[in-house]
């Protein structure tokens, strides 16, 4: 039991990871739909 | 088809969700006697692994099309498995020292499956800062390249612990091993799950850089439009 802290270290590390490159895609989206909306203009 | 990626995404949700359930009760996987609750960072550790290994195979296939085809949607596939499998990588590296750490009493040796892995994951990241970096007409088949040789190092990535003596396990296919059924189940759902998460993450990935690639000719074109008197002047 005293290795739990690992465990959920390791599960949280992977989801930090994950999230982290999901949220710079989403701001590269919306950095994109902007640049669109400019042109279009 | 307007909502067939919202409901993968539900989908892949909650496959993911019950993935993580079975690797952490005990009614999904039985405990590893030796390590105890530690050994469920497995159930995410080499899931990962597999399917970074699986993305950058698929980036060998599309870069060996690009350069026969020059066909822009394989550069694309290429640049965007490239990029989820570092992110998948990333994560074994973090998930294996955390690992060891209670098990070997240390985070890192250099090992040659550790070693190769960081290798790997170097000639990956080398990869992307050549996207990213080189303006040169020729850096889709400079990366096409390099993507050739990275992909030649993920079997020897693998089988590294066949051909040396390291302190990393053996591997879990074919590696002479035997493992529990209900581990090995547990381990084929989370690798399902990953991979379908990692499907989804390089198909928003692809629509991105495709929406990006027509921004930029867009621009191009408009500066073009705008300024022809320049554009003539730096024949």
């Amino acid at each position: 039991m005293t290795s739990n802290p690992y465990l959920f270290a390791a599960y949280a590390a992977t989801w930090i990871i994950h999230i982290a490159y999901l949220t710079t895609i989403m701001r590269r989206y919306s950095r994109l739909k902007r640049e669109v909306d400019e042109l279009k203009k | 088809m307007k909502y067939l990626f919202p409901i993968l995404v539900i989908l892949t949700g909650i496959l993911l969700s019950y993935a993580m359930y079975m690797a952490l009760s005990p009614n999904g996987a039985p405990t590893e006697q030796t390590m105890g609750m530690v050994q469920r960072i497995f159930y995410y550790h080499v899931p990962s692994a597999w399917t970074a290994f699986l993305l950058f195979f698929i980036n060998l296939g599309a870069s060996v099309y690009y350069l026969i085809k020059r066909c822009s949607t394989a550069d694309i596939l290429a640049l965007v498995t490239a990029e989820v499998g570092v992110v998948f990588c990333t994560v074994v590296l973090v998930t294996g020292p955390i690992w060891a750490r209670p098990v070997w009493g240390i985070w890192w040796t250099w090992d040659m499956r550790l070693t190769s892995t960081l290798v790997l994951w170097l000639i990956y990241v080398s990869y992307l800062f050549l996207r990213k970096f080189s303006s040169s007409g020729q850096t889709p088949v400079l990366a096409a390249a390099l993507a050739i040789l990275g992909a030649l190092c993920v079997p020897f990535v693998y089988f590294s612990i066949w051909f040396f003596r390291t302190q990393h396990p053996q591997p879990v296919m074919g590696g002479g091993g035997s493992i529990d059924p209900r581990m090995l189940h547990v381990l084929l759902i989370n690798w399902l799950a990953f991979s379908c998460f990692a499907f989804l993450v390089c198909w928003s990935r692809f629509r991105l850089e495709k929406l990006q690639r027509e921004v930029d000719e867009a621009h191009a074109m408009r500066s073009l439009m705008d300024d022809p008197a320049g554009s003539r002047s730096t024949r």
